[in-house]
């Protein structure tokens, strides 16, 4: 739920954004509005820069558990399904092997595996990152369309515990960013 | 050392051999490559081609029609040759996918920096060519809407798909590969996506590249999320690429006929389906950088890498020619001996011929290095390869079946107008696709080239 206004009726804002010039000073900023005791911090990027994810105070990402679980999945999945139907459920005695012929049943199980492994890790990538999300308050922010190309952008938001208009706008400012604005929620 | 003497004799510009030429900033390299999509009017070259592979495709949709319709009996084929050009076709183009993902994914686990800017198209290659392989065999059933009956699903007719059987791991092995690939390439587009997004006015166009786009903010816990998945997605799809095509050489190699039944058959594969991959590579970035004035991004020196991984290739696939005709007389097996003899002096040894020449021969050139920086050549030699390879895998599979055990049922086969309409129609329908992806989406990764830029900037200082 987002509110329309405050109690003094002003706009609501989402947070401060400050942009700066390259990748290294926002790596900076980062570590530093982190170190000043803010937790709730985002950093914008064109592209992924080394080092920011932990400036901010990302631990770790579960992609890779979960792409292990889906493979799991999916290689396990597929050959209890081959075990069964050969074995269980209709079992033919083909050219006198087996019924249970494990290695005729590698390349499924193989391919299965990949595919599990690969759903889940593009779409465990996309449910852990809250995509899809077509809209979001960051894109309220002034030129926040050229974080996509070329700028580097730093935001501190207002449900920071430790989040004050004045103090936190100093704050920012004083990381010596090209310019800090106001994210409001509705544009 | 000689290279310091050769050097200097006939001097390279050191400009031309860099991965990425020129000097870009973060908005420059953004704004140059989305431009393409976005406000660049269309070349010329561009219409033609594309006027020219929509009458293909129309062909190919004729050709399909006018199958369903009658049934396979429109085709060449007939017994003892029942497999031909559909089956050639398919092995043909799943081979030239595999080198789009051995590009992106492969060389990304080997942090080579020469993919960032090739491997975009690549993988879009590698799509088509592989939805262009897939159709194929369905053609080729002679009851093709019961292609489903392949997949293991509930049915009252309880029957379950052999799982014993070369067929049902091979619409496994497409199948996941052609998720897979589709998964790689669009997770590698969203940060793009999102990048057309924010720079166009069209709103129409901000409509429909910000649905896809999915809503990418460039937040950097997404782009850590999206490193670690797109770093397993390359991971996963290296060894995908080698069982495929492993897959796809068991189809035959399984089958006790003489000239398929052979052990050396996955590797042999896996190395022709790269041999011909690059060679499609090369084939579609050479017009590709001159229409849409990509030089700076695709340099000489990428043509120069593809080149020597081609020849590489082409020397593995030219050691199996060489393996398969030791096998044969080292087996003592008279049914391979007269396969291998049949091959070079029956009638078909004008193709047997033809493909030693394109793709043992010719490749040699690629020695050179005057040769591989000379792009014309370059693309003639693709070319080259491209049709030897094609010929090699209709050698491998008609001339196996032409003569097989039993001399009173051996035939010839003739191609009909409908099996090249087949032929020339996935080409061209494969040839649309790519023309559409080059004109709607970014044909090289943006955000990467930004990174490069970055490691450029840190190299110089």
């Amino acid at each position: 739920m987002t509110p329309t206004t405050t109690a003094n009726g002003e706009q609501p804002i989402y947070g401060l954004l400050a942009e700066f010039k390259d990748a290294d000073a926002l790596v900076a900023a980062a570590t530093r509005t982190r170190d000043e005791g803010y937790a709730r911090v985002d950093a914008y990027a064109p592209f992924s820069v080394p080092g920011l994810p932990e400036a901010v105070g990302f631990r770790r990402d579960r992609v890779a558990l979960v792409t292990l679980i889906g493979g799991i999945i999916g290689g396990g999945g597929i050959y209890f399904l081959q075990w069964y139907s050969a074995v269980v459920n209709y079992p033919i005695n083909s050219g006198g092997r087996p019924f249970n012929s494990w290695p005729a049943f590698i390349p499924p199980t193989f391919e299965c595996t990949v595919l599990g492994a690969a759903l889940f890790a593009f779409f465990g990538y996309l449910l852990l990152s809250g995509l899809p999300k077509l809209h979001h308050p960051i894109f309220n922010a002034k030129e926040f369309d050229l974080a996509t190309r070329s700028r580097f952008f730093l935001c501190i938001e207002a449900l920071d515990p430790k989040f004050e208009r004045e103090a936190t706008e100093r704050f920012l400012s004083s990381l010596d960013p090209t310019c800090v604005s106001v994210v409001p929620f509705s544009p | 050392m000689p290279s310091a003497i050769t050097a200097t004799s006939h001097r390279v510009d050191e400009e031309r051999i860099k991965f990425l030429r020129g000097r870009y900033s973060y908005a420059t390299i953004s704004d140059k490559i989305s431009d393409i999509v976005l406000t660049r009017p269309t070349h010329w070259g561009y219409y033609a081609g594309f006027a020219l592979c929509t009458l293909l495709t129309l062909l190919f949709v004729i050709a399909i029609a006018y199958l369903f319709k009658t049934g396979v009996g429109i085709w060449g084929v007939d017994i003892p040759i029942a497999w031909a050009f559909a089956i050639t076709n398919f092995v043909w183009w799943v081979g030239i996918g595999h080198a789009g993902t051995f590009i992106s994914a492969f060389l990304l686990l080997l942090r080579q920096k020469w993919r960032t800017s090739v491997n975009r198209f690549a993988e879009a290659m590698t799509i088509f060519a592989v939805a262009m392989a897939g159709v194929m065999p369905i053609l080729h059933l002679g009851r093709p809407w019961f292609f489903y009956w392949l997949v293991p699903y509930p049915d009252i007719m309880n029957v379950w798909p052999q799982w014993r059987s070369p067929l049902v791991w091979d619409i496994f092995a497409i199948g996941t590969y052609i998720i897979v690939s589709i998964l790689f390439w669009y997770m590698g587009l969203i940060p793009d996506l999102a990048t057309l997004r924010d720079r166009t006015d069209h709103r129409i166009k901000q409509i429909l590249y910000g649905i896809f786009a999915l809503g990418w903010r460039g937040e950097s816990r997404q782009w850590k999320r999206f490193d670690t998945a797109y770093l397993l997605m390359a991971g996963l799809a290296t060894p995908l690429v080698i069982s495929v095509h492993s897959v796809v050489s068991l189809d035959f190699s399984i089958g006790n006929t003489p000239g398929w039944h052979s052990t050396i058959f996955p590797p042999y594969f896996v190395a022709g389906a790269l041999f011909s991959g690059f060679a499609m590579a090369l084939t579609l970035a050479i017009p590709l950088r001159a229409i849409f004035g990509l030089k700076d991004f695709i340099t000489a020196r990428h043509l120069d890498n593809i080149a020597k991984v081609m020849l590489v290739c082409g020397l593995l696939v030219a050691y199996s020619y060489v393996v398969e005709i030791f096998m044969a007389f080292y087996s003592g097996d008279r049914f391979e001996k007269f396969m291998i003899l049949n091959r070079m002096s029956g009638p078909y040894a004008p193709i047997y011929w033809t493909v030693i020449f394109c793709n043992v021969a010719v490749p040699q050139l690629m020695w050179w290095k005057r040769v591989r920086l000379s792009t014309l050549t370059l693309f003639v030699i693709s070319i080259v390869v491209n049709i030897g390879m094609w010929l090699e895998r209709f050698m491998i599979i008609v001339t196996s079946l032409h003569r097989d055990f039993l001399p009173s049922s051996w035939d010839v086969y003739y191609p009909t107008f409908w099996d090249w309409a087949t032929l020339f129609g996935s080409l061209g329908a494969f040839g649309w696709l790519f023309l559409m992806f080059v004109r709607f989406l970014p044909a090289i990764s943006i955000s990467e080239m930004r990174k490069l830029v970055l490691e450029k900037k840190e190299g110089e200082t």
